[in-house]
């Protein structure tokens, strides 16, 4: 952390200001061509913006949700989890192929169920799953989806990260890679490859919403994965902020020495860590599933660096900062198609986040923090 | 130090230490082909591609070495700079559009040399646009600004904006068609450039010779054969060239303020170092040096598609650098032979003597025909079929299990040490030098920077 000392000398300080107005005149002349090709030229339309925004929101609250948990684990094992992806992945593996079970028993024999129709051996369209079409086999695929995901990361907390607690977070760093190449290829292994759909496209109940000049298509997942996230968002907050557990982990991310010589008993903060992680992990790794109705193994994979993204923009350890900055990298990476090709929509997430980190790299919600 | 010493010196401690693990790899593989009966030309040419990728990643892990080993700069972003090398290098060297073939794009049509310049050159400047802000970054946001950078390259060359452009290549303003080819990948139809520097070299008799020799043992068609050994023994020659840059490089007192500043940048600074430059040139001279290997990996392959650059194959690197041990050149060189050998080409040589000498049957397509038979009767070799096709996802698998292995048992790799000589002359005796390795600490030290680089690691 001793670099950016260094370069705290007045020019620093004023170059550090040039730099910021810059991005803000580029980020005023964006919205000034935004407004300008809604209301005068009329070259971008009101329900194109509204599908786009609405389209990072939905994005950015999966990223939000699973940036939670890596933010967590950020600020109180103190290390970049570079397996959480692969923990999004294997959640959603696991609630899918309980929600495959259910949904298709008696219909399919069951080992392909429970592999998610590995090699094209069962169709989830044709198991007609959608939550209207298939409720119970939904909510419990959530269920599942997240305490299987507690399960996965209290495990391999046991096995891999408890004994090297007190390495330097580079050393956890690059465990976790190990981590997340093991898991990700041991999905590959056993669910294959292939890129399977998995809810009925076509019998997804649909909400046309008119907005100024077109309309806004809202369906049932849509709404789902909005219910689903804000209301564990709001829980976690409830939680961290009326119990003991969110005080500790306040504490512990603080100075964990600090914390422990005051009687916080650490490895329990560090375990109730993994299990609210864990879970809202898993469970956003599913709902993205149920929204997005594809599932592969690298899904968790491709989400992480804009998740990272998220939690760096936000602040390291602020829940809040990783929901806000989950919603900023959706929309940005879903909006910036108005003005770059499509190929370049995450690049446009990973840029934002690189520009916070140069005027601000201590994060929007730095200081902050709940936990 | 004179040459002649410093000479010496590698040979006694390093070289040697390469040419075990090197002769052991090599040996191995013979051995078990022969044990199994491998035709000769098979055995040649897993012998070439065993060189090859023993080349690129003893390179790649040497100037990753540059970056975390001594300047402690958490680089995994390897292949953006190995992108940008090699793309940059066919923009500038590819034959003009409209010279024939079926190339969709063309180039600029200047020479190869100039192109693998231009390439390294690209590579180092991206490498400044990161520096810049890494500068000011934690270890771990280094990571993730890099890793993201490297995804970023790959979306530009992806991308179907860039797939073709035109570009003025005369001064009068002439125009012709470039680009990067988008997706379905880019042509790389300049001549071969091994031959061409056999050609240049004045060799090409030699290479003749050697193409009938091999062609006595090999009837039929020797020439790629004879094309890839040559091939991986210049590959070998690059990684001996960048040993001697990156050891050369270490014992400067550029090399020396880069190990204080791995230590504690603070130190560093207080003595009156401009720690910032000297991180800036560290990271661009490894940028580079990725860029070359990224062009001599793939400048003979025909053609490059943008999804060869994913994310995976910088961790490779880093399994290998963390194999041989960060902070050691030796171990770089070591760590990279080891990983192609086991790790990378090991299980693919292992799936194909087992399909070779045995003839197994079809593979299930997919886990749950494999793993049926398995609980139903007890039948384990769909099962096992099904594992062996599979080898090369569960390659990863044991990559991040080894990885984790490491981390736990051996963090230090199999030479990693971050204690050495800082000194500019020999700290001992000639009669005990012999027995010195790079490992051993010296106590006692003359310059004040070399204080700093004297001490272990204890992030």
């Amino acid at each position: 952390m001793g670099f950016t000392e260094s370069f705290t000398g007045p020019w620093r300080l004023t170059a550090d200001r040039v730099l910021a107005a810059v991005f803000v005149a580029v980020g005023l002349l964006f919205l000034v061509d935004l407004f300008w090709g809604l209301l005068i030229s009329g070259s971008i339309s009101f329900s194109r913006l509204g599908s786009l925004a609405w389209d990072g929101l939905m994005r950015g609250l999966v990223i939000g949700l699973a940036g939670i948990g890596l933010s967590m684990t950020y600020s109180i094992l103190n290390f970049a989890n570079f397996s959480h992806g692969d923990y999004i992945t294997s959640g959603a593996f696991a609630g899918w192929a309980t929600t495959y079970l259910l949904a298709g028993l008696g219909r399919a024999d069951v080992g392909s169920l429970l592999l998610v129709g590995a090699g094209g051996s069962v169709l989830g369209g044709a198991l007609d799953i959608g939550v209207t079409t298939t409720p119970v086999a939904v909510v419990a695929g959530i269920v599942v989806a997240g305490v299987a995901t507690v399960l996965l990361a209290l495990g391999l907390d046991r096995v891999v990260y408890e004994p090297i607690r007190s390495e330097s977070g580079i050393t956890l760093l690059i465990t976790s890679i190990g981590v997340a190449f093991a898991l990700r290829y041991l999905i590959q292994f056993v669910f294959g490859s292939d890129v399977r759909g998995t809810t009925a496209a076509g019998s997804i109940p649909q909400l046309q919403l008119y907005f100024v000049d077109g309309v806004v298509r809202i369906d049932a997942h849509d709404v789902t994965l909005l219910a689903v996230t804000v209301g564990l968002m709001l829980g976690v907050h409830v939680l961290l902020q009326t119990t003991k557990l969110g005080k500790a982990m306040r504490a512990m991310s603080d100075d964990e020495d600090l914390a422990r010589i005051t009687g916080i008993p650490t490895e329990r903060v560090v375990r109730a860590t993994w299990i609210i992680g864990g879970g809202l992990t898993g469970i956003s790794g599913y709902v993205f599933v149920l929204w997005k109705g594809t599932l592969g193994f690298n899904d968790g994979w491709l989400l992480l660096l804009l998740i990272f993204a998220a939690v760096i923009l936000g602040g390291i350890g602020s829940i809040y900062g990783a929901i806000a900055g989950g919603l900023i990298i959706g929309v940005t990476a879903s909006v910036s198609v108005l003005w770059i090709p499509s190929a370049f929509s995450r690049a446009a997430a990973f840029v934002v986040m690189i520009v916070i980190l140069l005027v601000r790299p201590q994060g929007l919600f730095s200081g902050r923090s709940t936990a | 130090m004179s040459t002649a010493d410093s000479a010496r010196q590698l040979w006694e401690a390093d070289a040697t230490k390469i040419l075990v693990v090197l002769a052991a790899i090599y040996a191995t593989y013979l051995l078990s082909g022969l044990v199994l009966g491998y035709s000769l030309r098979g055995q040649l040419n897993s012998i070439a591609s065993l060189t090859f990728y023993i080349g690129v990643f003893a390179t790649l892990a040497l100037a990753l070495n540059l970056h975390w080993g001594y300047t402690g700069l958490f680089n995994i972003g390897v292949v953006g700079f190995m992108a940008v090398g090699i793309y940059v290098m066919a923009f500038v060297s590819k034959p003009l559009y409209g010279s024939g073939g079926a190339a969709q794009v063309g180039g600029l049509g200047l020479p190869i040399p100039v192109g693998i310049l231009a390439g390294m050159v690209a590579a180092a400047l991206l490498g400044f646009v990161v520096a810049l802000p890494a500068l000011r970054l934690r270890a771990d946001y280094l990571a993730i600004v890099t890793i993201a950078m490297s995804e970023i390259v790959r979306f530009t060359f992806l991308s179907s904006t860039f797939q073709q452009f035109q570009v003025p290549h005369t001064l009068a303003g002439d125009w012709t068609r470039v680009g990067f080819g988008g997706g379905s990948g880019l042509i790389l139809d300049f001549p071969d450039p091994l031959l061409a520097l056999i050609d240049v070299l004045g060799l090409s008799t030699v290479y003749d010779g050697l193409v009938g020799l091999v062609g006595t043992v090999v009837p039929n068609n020797p020439d790629p054969i004879v094309h890839s050994l040559v091939y991986g023994l210049v590959l070998l020659g690059v990684v001996a060239g960048y040993f001697w840059l990156l050891k050369r490089t270490g014992e400067s007192p550029f090399g020396r303020v880069l190990k204080a500043i791995r230590e504690d940048e603070d130190v560093a600074r207080a003595l009156g170092k401009n720690t910032g430059r000297f991180k800036i040139t560290s990271f661009m001279l490894g940028c580079a040096l990725m860029g070359l290997v990224g062009i001599l990996w793939l400048m003979g392959q025909g053609a490059v598609t943008p999804n060869f650059f994913r994310p995976r194959l910088t961790f490779f690197v880093w399994i290998a650098l963390i194999i041989g041990g960060a902070g050691s050149n030796t171990g770089s060189v070591a760590g990279g032979a080891i990983f192609a050998a086991v790790l990378y080409q090991g299980p693919l040589y292992f799936q194909n003597l087992v399909t070779s000498v045995f003839q197994p049957g079809d593979a299930p397509g997919s886990f749950g025909p494999a793993v049926a038979p398995l609980i139903a009767n007890f039948d384990p070799v769909p099962f096992l079929l099904y594992t062996l096709d599979s080898v090369r996802q569960l390659q990863l698998v044991v990559m991040g299990v080894v990885l984790i292995w490491l981390m736990h048992n051996r963090p230090e790799g199999m030479l990693g040490h971050r204690k050495e000589t800082a000194a500019a002359i020999p700290l001992v005796g000639r009669s005990e030098q012999g027995e010195r390795t790079d490992a051993d600490a010296v106590g006692t030290d003359p310059t004040p920077a070399g204080d700093a680089s004297g001490g272990e690691r204890d992030e």
